[in-house]
């Protein structure tokens, strides 16, 4: 009895958490299998990062979300119901990696029409407009056509288009993709802002950075289905380890190193890795001093999102 | 540096079909076509003018000259015909002056000749003295009347030469200028008459085929001749500048199918800017997307084929305001099937590129043979029947209906249903098509 009620209160729980499931998606053009197997869940007001080389199937798998994609087989719900039985797909919206705008309409034209064809109320359509124009700071460039504006701008706006009718969940295909730093970090905080205010995001990116500071949770794909999926501690447990690398240049070559410490450049560099960067790395330095050497640089790397990724997927070439 | 260059081109070209068919394929094509319009098959033949013929005299002599008439090549004589609206397969009856008014009116014929009666008795009036004969036509096409008239001239003289003579010595001997023929002579004369009768129709055919080049200089002599011909317009004669009609009619219709396809092919702008994925993910739909897209194409080709009429009623004298309520219907299904042609080949092709070309070939193609660029009048019968498989030639039937035949507007039934179901057809099979950017 008791066990059953736990298990309720978990299923509920789970229920109002997981907003997005994906479970064992197979899908196949021909011979080419794009999703093989992918599954992965997206939780309430997560951003969530999709990452993946090239053509390990994220696109699909968004389309596939979006509907615009019919799996062979696999399962997608939304808020724990099927979404091919429901009209749960009203629920999510899409930023396609395009850029889906009319260039030559305004910035408010645009954001009107696509709210409108999205279903928002013709009575709340103005507001919408004015908050999303506040929100991507195109405020002062509202009635200009958008074809002279900037890859930065049209970024924003083709993200703005997508959420006037206030999806639950958000999926983003490189909504990065060419544009510079500053850009990059004004819409991530517009996503930031999206996330407060309840929003779910999937975001598909290569900027692995972006990735590793902006995201909670992490899915990398490879050949069609998902290779390890967590925080960014967590992946690199599974892959490369909590251990620093640490780099020792000297003045000059040394015959016998440290102990655990590989040699390079006939014995004036040497590699190691250390748990422990204080406790570890001031023994490093006076057993270099004791052979008689000095301490040209050191460099110590924290493992990161690239080397787990690599760790992940390979070095290979995939176009 | 200049070879590197024009081996790029090369390759490109090579490598790129739709311009490969734009630079080869569409020629030919357009060459063959004007070449099927004018030349005729290449055997430089004028095309027969369907001529309708009422011999309300029945003498020796107008059978006589109805009859060579008849062995013209020019000419496709037509006497018996099913009276007008009767059902299919009753049976057909001599044409009688109302029915061959009919027949020029409807453009069943592209003239009709009317020999009165009394008529055989004054030829050759070269007094004009007796009734002379009727051309009834239709001004659209000047060149079937003129023909006629001159190859009328031509068998009154090659077909009736003994008649001529006779008729020219009475006239000699009766103005008093003292000549007379002797006895013997007069035998002499009478057997001589007796073999230009006899060998008149043969030599006849042998001289048509050198007259016919001929036939136009003649035809366009300003009155006399042997036979004193009468035109009659039964069509256009009270228009302020007839032609107009045929021209707007022709261009509109053309000119719409380029601007329905030109934005029929926004759906693959769309498709190539992404904006049809995002549209695709609203409510809208594929079905909704295409729908909404047709009717504003129709729309436009609405607004376009009214400001083209008005233009041609404010400048060029079209009687647009008389005969407005067959324009509001042809404009309307006309734009309507234009509309879904748009759609149903921006949806057969895969690029705008590709749209171009398709486009140019079937729309110029569909224009030459539908009688935009020239009126099927005057094309040889068969492309004349071609031209009815094509979206303009219906078009332009029923607007020629409205603003030249002055047809009721029940009678645009069949121009309407058949534009009407093309509508459907293209719609239809544009959203079959339209299913690759549905899900896959």
């Amino acid at each position: 009895m008791l066990v059953a009620v736990i298990w309720s209160v978990v299923r509920h729980f789970r229920a109002v958490t997981v907003v997005l499931t994906i479970r064992n998606a197979i899908k196949s053009f021909g011979a080419n299998q794009a999703l093989t197997g992918a599954s992965f869940e997206l939780r309430e007001r997560e951003l969530l990062a999709l990452l993946g080389p090239n053509g390990a199937g994220k696109t699909t798998l968004i389309r596939a979300i979006a509907g615009r994609v019919r799996l062979d087989s696999g399962e997608i719900e939304i808020f724990g119901e099927k979404v091919d039985a429901t009209g749960r797909r009203r629920l999510l919206a899409v930023v396609p990696q395009e850029l889906a705008l009319y260039g030559l309409l305004t910035a408010r034209e645009n954001l009107a029409g696509f709210g409108r064809l999205n279903g928002v109320p013709a009575d709340q359509i103005r507001d919408k407009v004015a908050w999303a124009l506040d929100w991507t700071g195109l405020a002062d460039r509202a009635d200009e056509p958008i074809r002279s504006f900037s890859g930065g701008m049209k970024r924003r706006l083709n993200l703005a288009c997508s959420v006037l009718h206030d999806p639950k969940i958000l999926l983003l295909d490189e909504p990065t993709v060419g544009v510079d730093p500053q850009s990059r970090e004004k819409i991530y905080d517009m996503l930031e802002k999206l996330r407060a205010g309840g929003m779910s995001l999937v975001v598909t990116t290569h900027h692995l950075e972006e990735a590793e500071a902006r995201c909670e949770r992490i899915v990398i794909i490879d050949h069609g289905s998902v290779v390890a999926s967590g925080t960014l501690r967590e992946l690199l447990e599974k892959t490369v380890g909590h251990l620093r690398a640490v780099t020792l240049t000297l003045d000059r070559p040394m015959p016998k190193g440290p102990v655990g410490c590989e040699s390079a450049d006939h014995g004036r560099v040497w590699h190691t890795k250390i748990s422990d960067v204080a406790a570890e790395l001031p023994g490093l330095i006076q057993s270099v001093r004791a052979a008689g050497c000095r301490v040209e640089n050191i460099e110590v790397r924290s493992p990161n999102l690239q080397a787990a990724f690599i760790a992940l997927t390979g070095k290979e070439l995939r176009e | 540096m200049i070879s590197t260059l024009l081996r790029i081109q090369w390759t490109r070209l090579r490598r790129d079909r739709v311009a490969q068919t734009l630079t080869f394929v569409v020629p030919i094509i357009f060459f063959s076509i004007f070449a099927l319009i004018f030349g005729t098959t290449g055997n430089g033949k004028t095309p027969s003018v369907r001529l309708a013929v009422v011999d309300e005299d029945q003498s020796a002599v107008s059978k006589r000259v109805l009859a060579a008439l008849g062995r013209e090549d020019g000419l496709k004589i037509i006497r018996e015909a099913m009276p007008r609206s009767s059902a299919p397969n009753t049976p057909r009856v001599p044409i009688d002056r109302e029915r061959a008014t009919a027949m020029v009116q409807d453009g069943d014929v592209a003239v009709a000749l009317i020999v009165p009666k009394e008529w055989g008795k004054h030829f050759p009036d070269f007094g004009q003295e007796g009734p002379e004969m009727e051309l009834l036509a239709d001004t659209s096409n000047p060149v079937a009347p003129q023909m006629t008239f001159g190859l009328l001239q031509k068998v009154a003289m090659s077909g009736s030469p003994d008649l001529m003579m006779e008729k020219g010595l009475k006239q000699m001997e009766s103005a008093g200028s003292g000549f007379e023929l002797s006895t013997k002579q007069r035998e002499q004369m009478t057997t001589m008459l007796q073999q230009l009768r006899s060998s008149a129709e043969a030599a006849d055919q042998e001289a048509a085929a050198e007259t016919n080049a001929a036939v136009a200089g003649v035809a366009a002599a300003p009155g006399g001749g042997a036979i004193n011909v009468k035109k009659v317009d039964v069509l256009g004669a009270k228009k302020t500048n007839p032609a107009i009609a045929f021209y707007a009619a022709g261009i509109a219709v053309m000119f719409l199918l380029f601007t329905c396809t030109a934005t029929g092919g926004s759906l693959l702008e769309e498709a190539e800017d992404g904006t049809l994925e995002r549209l695709l993910s609203t409510r809208l739909g594929m079905t909704g997307l295409l729908m909404t897209k047709w009717l504003y194409i129709a729309l436009v080709g609405v607004v376009q084929i009214t400001v083209m009429f008005v233009w041609g009623a404010v400048v060029f004298g079209l009687e647009l305001w008389s005969h407005l309520p067959g324009f509001i219907i042809m404009t309307a299904v006309t734009a309507a099937a234009a509309g879904g042609f748009g759609m149903c080949l921006a949806t057969l092709c895969r690029s705008r590129g590709q749209l171009n070309a398709v486009s140019n070939i079937v729309i110029l193609t569909m224009s030459a043979l539908g009688g935009s660029m020239v009126p099927r009048a005057f094309m040889p019968e068969g492309l004349q029947k071609a031209g009815l498989f094509t979206f303009n030639g219906w078009a332009l039937d029923g607007f020629l209906k409205v603003f030249w035949r002055e047809r009721p507007l029940w009678e645009l039934w069949p121009q309407v249903s058949v534009l009407a179901g093309l509508t459907v057809l293209f719609l239809w099979l544009a959203r079959r098509m339209a299913r690759r950017w549905e899900t896959v």
